[in-house]
């Protein structure tokens, strides 16, 4: 479907004014295949087959169209579109486009996949999902099960007038059970790593196998949902809490990730998905938050969902330090972005992370791999360090303000501590706090025994909505005094 | 001032995606849909659109999108077994049939695969429908030139804000000989005025027909509010506090309860965020009643799976759950369950909800608020407690805290956690009289279809938090 791409794109940039300064194509193909079996039930299977192309002109402005015919007619029609925007745009936009320069990389990457989902056939996957969903079963106190397994291969190319070559090809693989156990009034739902797909990365079915899909999981999630039912709620109160790495997720993605945002930073999600109480003459020196704080861009990282080679602007990908120390170093914003941060008289040191969800959505600067770097601590320590805290387990609700600042969070389970030992299981735990001040509570920070490589499939932002997938490596952390609540606060 | 419309402008939308046009769709539907013998149904089910997305910042372009997109489910039935599969569109029409009859195929062998869903229903009659909503719609080169002038160079604001606009297409066809044809050529446009930090002024212009005058007023209009932002901000602290909710702030609202509170799967496993109605142990205001109104909206009068979706469902009334509980019940859950369908998507959640209008004048919401709040825009809305239907989330862009019924200052934004239900029930003083109908404007994937249909409204013991 892609095989005569290159050739009809440069025969329809060949016909664009000599004004042009830039074209860039990208084109998507994914095929994916979501199976779910709830209460031993198989749903239909569902398959999706999705391939096209965004062109991107700039001629005095910048313009985008997309388009998923392929053909010469068709790609001949989204250039002259994609000009005619740029045309429209021409000393009307943000910023002057024409004197921007664009990467020359060529380069190619692939998912580190060691078995292939596609390499297995439907009646044993259907298998795997009836299995894992009965393994839920056994107490009538559980009355909804589901199983849900999502594989996903894509192909992407990208290349430009400047000469820039990249395909990258990925696979992605997300295995999730949960059970909802009802006992006495009290309902709770317990999942394998949130309820929207946490446990998700690069690979074939040895995501699986990393995640203890078929081997544990469905046993272990009814088991939980059954201890949740007869547990009391989190009590109110000003306590020390760890979080394990399926909250820290969600702790990272929300008042770190989208606050650093370079975008977000210079304005342009304020109509939508917020502003950010980061500014841009933070960095270098902004005590984001404690000494023990430190936070990597990695697109290289192994089984990570967000891994890439480069951006899609075609920009190569590499490790970076965003926040050292606790000291904010470096927003997530790609060449774009940084340019504007330029003219507005700010250097600052950005990284490769301009993404867009699929052929049919002009990039944007996202989060990709936003990780917290392990610590010293073991789980042991970090527990026998707290005399009355919680530890909370994933994520089911949360909640945080325009700015990125003030947030709540709720979890699907929780222990409490007392004594420094692990004590009774409560439910219903949430927490609030202003990201500008929680993360200097960072007290302790797990090693890499406590660490989990974990993401989303759902990272919303951007006009028009795109979501992206995002991965989110963190040890278990320690926060000292923060305000916990349970259902009756 | 005169409109400016297609195809004068860079863009022409007689060479635009053939699938928002219903030619291309029958011809797909005539290829692919003849009697079969292997299966007892195949089905169609389109979702297609031309759309232009500009966004701007500080009143400039910062990005201009144009995308033609076309996406087709095919879906094969035979007993009580269903495949599908969802495939993009290229747009020539002989290329794209003959990927469908090769996934036709497919899923008509993977058929054999798969073990009996005793939940699965589909259509066993023939239906058709049929609406069209043409519009009149800006030329994007003419707008960005629009904005600019007006809001930049003329009323010299801090614009940022979004339009989205062009033709939309749901269709249903299958071999039964169904036939199902929606389309509509729309837009929104929503934008902020920003003052300074997190204080702006929100604002909208939605429809079919584009007026550039209607977009000049509206921006003014808007404009004209801003000032009151310059005010020094009231520092609102935790507590509980009577609160004015614009029609915009209730839409919040009510789109949150309808996040698992009206699903017939979730009330009957327990998760539904409305239990505590359902178990008798709360009843809303007399004044609450809500339906899915699908003879006002804009969504599709039709389900994927080709079934009719009847003009209203009532979810509550006067305050209660009705006789049949009030739920939204999809084919599949209405099997389960042993109950009747009514239109519900499988996710079960309302497309096209309404609250009706209760007393208060709608000029007099501020004077009945007399001393309070007033939320303006809500926002990162989710549930604290989803059985107990305890929701959580911000204040955002202007509100404002209220003196014997006039605006004195804008506030601070405040997190609040509160039970919906009492809110509703015992907390509420009233409903504006008349109601507001909002556009879903969502774009994640696809331009969205759908509405909510809310008045303001004043309540008492608002409860901040944070």
């Amino acid at each position: 479907m892609l095989d005569n791409l290159e050739d009809f794109a440069r025969r329809a940039a060949a016909g664009l004014p000599s004004t042009t300064r830039h074209w860039a194509v990208r084109a998507v193909r994914e095929d994916s295949e979501q199976l779910s079996v709830r209460l031993d039930v198989a749903q239909a299977p569902r398959r999706s087959l999705d391939h096209g192309a965004m062109i991107c002109v700039i001629d005095g402005g910048m313009g985008h169209a997309a388009t998923a015919d392929l053909s010469a007619r068709g790609v001949a029609l989204a250039f002259e579109r994609a000009h005619a925007l740029a045309r429209a745009g021409a000393d009307r936009s943000v910023l002057a486009f024409d004197p921007l320069p664009h990467p020359t990389e060529t380069g190619r990457y692939a998912s580190p996949t060691q078995r292939p989902v596609s390499g297995t056939t439907l009646p044993e996957r259907l298998e795997w999902l009836r299995e894992v969903c009965a393994s839920a079963r056994g107490d009538e106190r559980i009355v909804d099960r589901v199983a849900t397994l999502w594989s996903v291969h894509t192909e992407q190319l990208h290349f430009s007038s400047e000469g820039a070559r990249t395909e990258q090809h990925w696979d992605f693989t997300t295995p999730a059970v949960e059970a909802t156990a009802h006992a006495k009034g009290v309902t709770q739902i317990r999942s394998s790593a949130g309820q929207y797909n946490g446990f998700c990365q690069q690979g074939g079915i040895e995501v699986l196998e990393r995640a203890g899909f078929r081997e544990r999981e469905g046993v272990r999630v009814a088991g939980e949902a059954l201890e949740l039912v007869g547990a009391p709620t989190c009590p109110s109160a000003t306590l020390d809490i760890i979080l394990m790495p399926d909250q820290m997720m969600l702790q990272i993605h929300e008042s770190i990730g989208h606050p650093l945002e370079l975008d977000r930073i210079l304005g342009d999600e304020r109509n939508f998905a917020g502003t950010s109480f980061v500014r841009l003459d933070m960095f270098g020196h902004y005590q984001y938050g404690s000494e023990l704080l430190n936070v990597s861009f990695d697109p290289g990282r192994d089984h990570e969902f967000a891994s890439f080679g480069f951006d899609d602007d075609g920009m190569r990908a590499r490790r970076a330090l965003l926040i050292e120390r606790g000291v904010l170093l470096r927003p997530l914003g790609g060449a774009l972005s940084q340019a504007r941060a330029r003219a507005l008289g700010y250097e600052v040191d950005a990284v490769a992370t301009t993404r867009a969800a699929s052929w049919n959505r002009a990039p944007i600067d996202r989060m990709s791999n936003l990780n917290v770097e392990p610590g010293q601590s073991t789980m042991a320590e970090m527990i026998s360090s707290i005399d009355l805290g919680v530890v909370m387990h994933t994520n089911c609700s949360w909640s945080i303000d325009d700015s990125r600042n003030k947030f709540q969070f709720g979890c699907e389970y929780a222990r409490m501590i007392r004594g420094g030992q692990l004590a009774e299981v409560v439910r219903n735990p949430n927490y609030r706090g202003v990201s500008a001040t929680f993360w200097r509570s960072l007290c302790m920070v797990g090693d890499a025994a406590t660490q989990a490589v974990l993401g989303t499939p759902f990272c919303g932002k951007g006009e028009p909505a795109q979501v992206i997938r995002v991965g989110h490596a963190s040890p278990a952390c320690k926060f000292a005094g923060v305000d916990v609540f349970g259902a009756a606060a | 001032m005169s409109r400016s419309l297609e195809p004068s402008g860079p863009w022409r939308r007689d060479v635009a995606g053939p699938y928002t046009q219903p030619a291309a769709f029958d011809a797909l539907a005539s290829a692919l849909l003849h009697p079969q013998t292997s299966v007892d149904r195949t089905s169609l089910y389109l979702r297609a659109e031309s759309s232009d997305f500009l966004r701007f910042n500080h009143a400039s372009l910062r990005q201009a999108t144009g995308v033609e997109q076309a996406y087709v489910t095919l879906a094969v039935e035979r007993g009580l077994r269903r495949a599908e599969s969802t495939l993009s569109l290229g747009g020539e029409p002989g290329l794209d049939i003959q990927r469908l009859v090769a996934e036709h195929r497919l899923l008509c062998d993977q058929l054999s695969l798969i073990a009996d869903d005793p939940w699965l229903r589909y259509p066993t009659a023939a239906t058709h429908s049929r609406r069209e909503a043409p519009g009149a719609l800006p030329d994007p080169g003419h707008l960005i030139a629009r904005v600019n002038e007006l809001a930049g160079r003329g009323l010299k604001q801090d614009f940022v804000g979004f339009y989205a606009g062009g033709p939309i297409t749901h269709a249903f066809a299958d071999s039964l000989g169904s036939r199902h044809w929606h389309r509509t050529e729309n837009f929104h446009f929503d934008w902020c005025l920003y003052r300074r930090d997190d204080q702006a002024i929100k604002a909208a212009y939605s429809g079919t027909q584009w007026e550039d005058a209607d977009f000049a007023a509206r921006l003014h209009a808007s404009a004209q509010q801003v000032p009151l932002l310059d005010r020094p901000v009231r520092q609102l602290q935790p507590g509980t506090y009577r609160a004015a909710f614009s029609t915009t702030a209730m839409v919040e609202l009510l789109d949150t309860l309808g996040w698992s509170g009206f699903s017939l799967r979730a009330r009957r496993t327990g998760v539904s965020s409305l239990m505590r109605m359902q178990r008798g142990e709360v009843v809303l205001s007399p004044e609450v009643q809500l339906h899915e109104d699908f003879s006002q909206g804009t969504a599709p009068g039709f389900t994927p799976e080709g079934f009719v979706r009847p003009p209203q469902v009532a979810l509550i009334e006067h305050g209660r759950l009705p006789a049949g509980g009030g739920t939204l019940n999809s084919t599949r859950s209405a099997a389960e369950y042993a109950t009747l369908a009514n239109g519900a998507q499988a996710q079960e959640s309302p497309c096209a909800l309404r609250m009706d209008a209760g007393s208060i004048p709608a000029g007099d919401l501020l004077k009945v608020l007399d001393q309070g709040l007033y939320v303006s825009n809500l926002w990162y809305l989710n549930y604290s407690d989803r059985q107990a239907c305890r929701m959580t989330g911000m204040t955002r862009y202007a509100c404002f805290w209220v003196e014997a019924g006039e605006l004195v200052a804008p506030t601070n934004v405040m997190r609040f956690d509160d039970d919906a239900l009492r809110l509703f029930g015992s907390g509420l003083v009233g409903l504006s009289d008349a109601v507001e109908f909002t556009p879903r404007s969502g774009t994640y994937g696809a331009r969205e279809l759908g509405s909510t249909t809310a008045p303001s409204a004043v309540v008492d013991g608002f409860r901040l938090t944070l």
